[in-house]
């Protein structure tokens, strides 16, 4: 696997964390592309993106709506929609090659088993006429992985875990709570025990005191079971409570991949600094910025850098489209950081 | 303060009845519930509460969209809670209403000049005046050039330019107060700033009224003056935007700023003191004040027992709890 890692020469792998640890990365991604068809073009969801992430770390992939955080985690998880144009790169969990392995095998010993997700707005897709406790379970029972009482007992188990009281598994969706039916669907997230869980939006449609206390359960999961998170979301002061590292997109591609304590205090790239100047505060006193203009279409993105033309800090330079430069700990697509 | 007054609400109250087979009478939704508060001409006003809370209804009975049960309502010195048509037309032609959702919001098959010319028309506003006026608006909603504008569709618009043809509309009959249902919930956090401050900058051009409704504490508190803070369709806390950031005084109050995460890399290690629980039925609220079975700080015997009146601790700091008695 490390030949694997060395054979790649191109200066855009975000080889942040090569050292960090001996077993090698959790999740290596390596220059995914994501591609669908549409009636006017093809739209570039997701562009050439590479990054790793170490076990134990958590990572919040944020950007505004449109550009390519849902795509990148569909890719990673292979649910595509049948519009898919292009769909390449290499995704690798816990050294496995995942593009290299058949749809049955993918279904069967990964999606659910070792990558589960909770899609946007989730709580809505229980099935009315199931009881929640059954379709918790459901993952377990599939291919006979666990017998019927098991397989309830582990989603009483899972139940707890997340703050379901355990009275709820024998309940239909109508009965709880927007909350609680999040919760549940969380719980059908962690039931397979996998080792990465892939969370887009978890609370965006919850109130602000359940979105906090949903946000306390998944910290104690995190914390107590050891589970990696992968946390879509715009909305990035909710992201700093779960994230260890911060991937920003723009426009379809990667633009900084950095550590949560110099993200969230000062990002490198323009993009990552005009979006934090723009998150209004509670406590601190800032009034908040903006940027003008809006990101570019998919269909026909500009040459050179996506963000030039709204960024503060353009030069004659950005008309070429800049590679992930390295810089201190972070990757950052900017050609303010390039170096030597 | 008083002779300021734009816009003044009485201990309204709008129940909507629930009905058995379409005639049994089986109880009321209590979905504003003894509100009461004044707004000056030229302030901006935030309602933040949760969804479910009632803030949307208690718009609605504003506008004249839902019908109060009880209480009164009086705009510019003029009762409006009789719902009579003349009232109401002459109400909607001096409010604005910027809805949540733009692309929802906007005639898919109507150009921009079409949707802006719509209120001009139904107003009987003359003719020879439209195209100026669609022109004046669109300028001041910064939607320049306004020739690239005028024949556009929404759908050809970003969501932040849908926006501000909401609130060109909104605008254009000059009305004397503007009432935005969570203006930016929809749009990106980049842009959002943009749109807030583009309300604010007309708010100030023209002494108008704004009433904010939100859930989003953090990105409106600089644009407006003062904060009512509604639970389980009551106002419980009605102060100046900087007193209730730095001294909340109702346990909900309180808990909602707990509750929302500033961009901090400590956050990770960090958990929120959040009351357990999720607000109550509208339609069996509990006994006394509705944030009892959660509230940390209950009085036994009197915050389940007694619905607290409203006290002033301070000066025009308004709060409905028992500890402020």
């Amino acid at each position: 696997m490390t030949g694997d890692m060395n054979s790649q020469t191109k200066p855009v792998t975000g080889n942040i964390a090569d050292s960090a640890t001996r077993d090698g990365p959790l999740l290596k991604v390596e220059n995914v592309c994501l591609y669908f068809h549409a009636s006017n073009g093809v739209v570039r969801a997701v562009e050439d993106v590479s990054f790793e992430l170490n076990r134990g770390r958590s990572l919040a992939i944020i950007g505004e709506s449109g550009c390519g955080k849902t795509s990148l985690a569909r890719a990673l998880l292979r649910l595509l929609p049948r519009n898919v144009e292009t769909y390449t790169g290499r995704v690798f969990l816990d050294g496995t090659d995942l593009m290299k392995l058949s749809e049955e095998r993918f279904r069967r010993n990964v999606r659910w088993v070792k990558i589960s997700m909770v899609s946007q707005a989730a709580m809505n897709s229980l099935n009315p006429v199931l009881k929640v406790g059954d379709q918790v379970a459901e993952p377990l029972l599939l291919d006979h992985r666990l017998d019927k009482r098991k397989a309830l007992e582990r989603a009483r188990e899972v139940f707890r875990i997340v703050g379901v009281p355990a009275a709820f598994l024998d309940r239909y969706a109508f009965e709880l709570s927007g909350g609680m039916r999040q919760r549940a669907i969380i719980a059908m997230a962690l039931v397979a025990n996998p080792t990465l869980v892939i969370l887009d939006e978890p609370t965006s449609a919850l109130d602000v005191l359940t979105q906090a206390n949903i946000m306390n359960a998944l910290k104690k999961i995190k914390q107590e079971l050891g589970l990696n998170f992968i946390l879509i979301t715009h909305d990035i002061a909710t992201s700093s409570e779960l994230a260890d590292e911060v991937l920003c997109m723009y426009a379809g591609q990667l633009v900084e991949y950095n550590k949560a304590e110099q993200f969230y205090r000062e990002p490198f790239h323009p993009y990552a600094q005009k979006l934090m100047a723009s998150v209004p505060t509670l406590r601190i006193h800032k009034k908040p910025d903006f940027i003008a203009g809006h990101p570019p279409s998919l269909l026909n993105p500009p040459e050179g850098c996506r963000f030039a033309a709204r960024c503060p800090k353009r030069f004659e330079r950005c008309q070429e489209e800049p590679a992930l430069f390295a810089y201190r700990d972070a990757a950052v697509k900017c050609w303010l950081y390039q170096q030597g | 303060m008083e002779d300021n007054t734009l816009l003044a609400v009485k201990d309204l109250r709008t129940w909507f009845e629930l009905k058995r087979w379409g005639f049994i009478h089986a109880g009321f939704v209590r979905a504003v519930d003894g509100v009461t508060f004044q707004i000056a001409l030229g302030e901006a006003v935030t309602i933040v509460g949760e969804s479910g809370s009632g803030k949307t209804t208690l718009l609605r009975t504003i506008l004249g969209l839902a019908q109060p049960t009880s209480g009164e309502i009086t705009f510019d010195g003029r009762r409006m809670d009789g719902q009579k048509a003349q009232d109401l037309v002459w109400l909607r032609s001096h409010v604005g209403f910027v809805q949540q959702d733009p692309y929802g919001a906007l005639a898919p098959f109507m150009t921009v000049s079409r949707i802006l010319k719509e209120p001009l028309a139904i107003n009987k506003v003359d003719e020879s005046e439209h195209e100026q006026r669609i022109r004046a608006v669109m300028d001041e909603v910064r939607l320049i050039p306004v020739e690239d504008f005028l024949n556009k569709y929404p759908h050809m618009l970003s969501g932040g330019q849908q926006q501000r043809v909401v609130i060109a509309r909104a605008m254009i009959l000059r009305p004397k107060l503007i009432v935005a249902d969570e203006p930016v919930s929809m749009l990106d956090a980049s842009v959002r700033v943009e749109v807030l401050e583009l309300i604010r900058r007309i708010q100030k051009a023209h002494n108008l009224s704004v009433i904010y409704i939100t859930h989003d504490l953090s990105s409106v508190r600089y644009f407006s003056e003062r904060v009512f803070v509604m639970y389980a369709a009551k106002l419980v806390e009605k102060t100046d935007v900087g007193q209730v950031v730095q001294n909340p005084l109702h346990p909900y109050t309180q808990a909602l700023l707990n509750a929302i995460p500033d961009p901090d890399p400590e956050n990770v290690t960090r958990f929120r003191d959040i009351p357990p629980g999720e607000p109550p039925s509208l339609i069996t609220p509990p006994t006394g004040c509705h944030f009892h079975p959660r509230c940390p700080r209950i009085i036994r015997g009197v915050c389940d027992v007694e619905d607290p009146p409203e006290f002033e601790p301070a000066p025009g700091h308004f709060v409905e709890c028992w500890l402020y008695k």
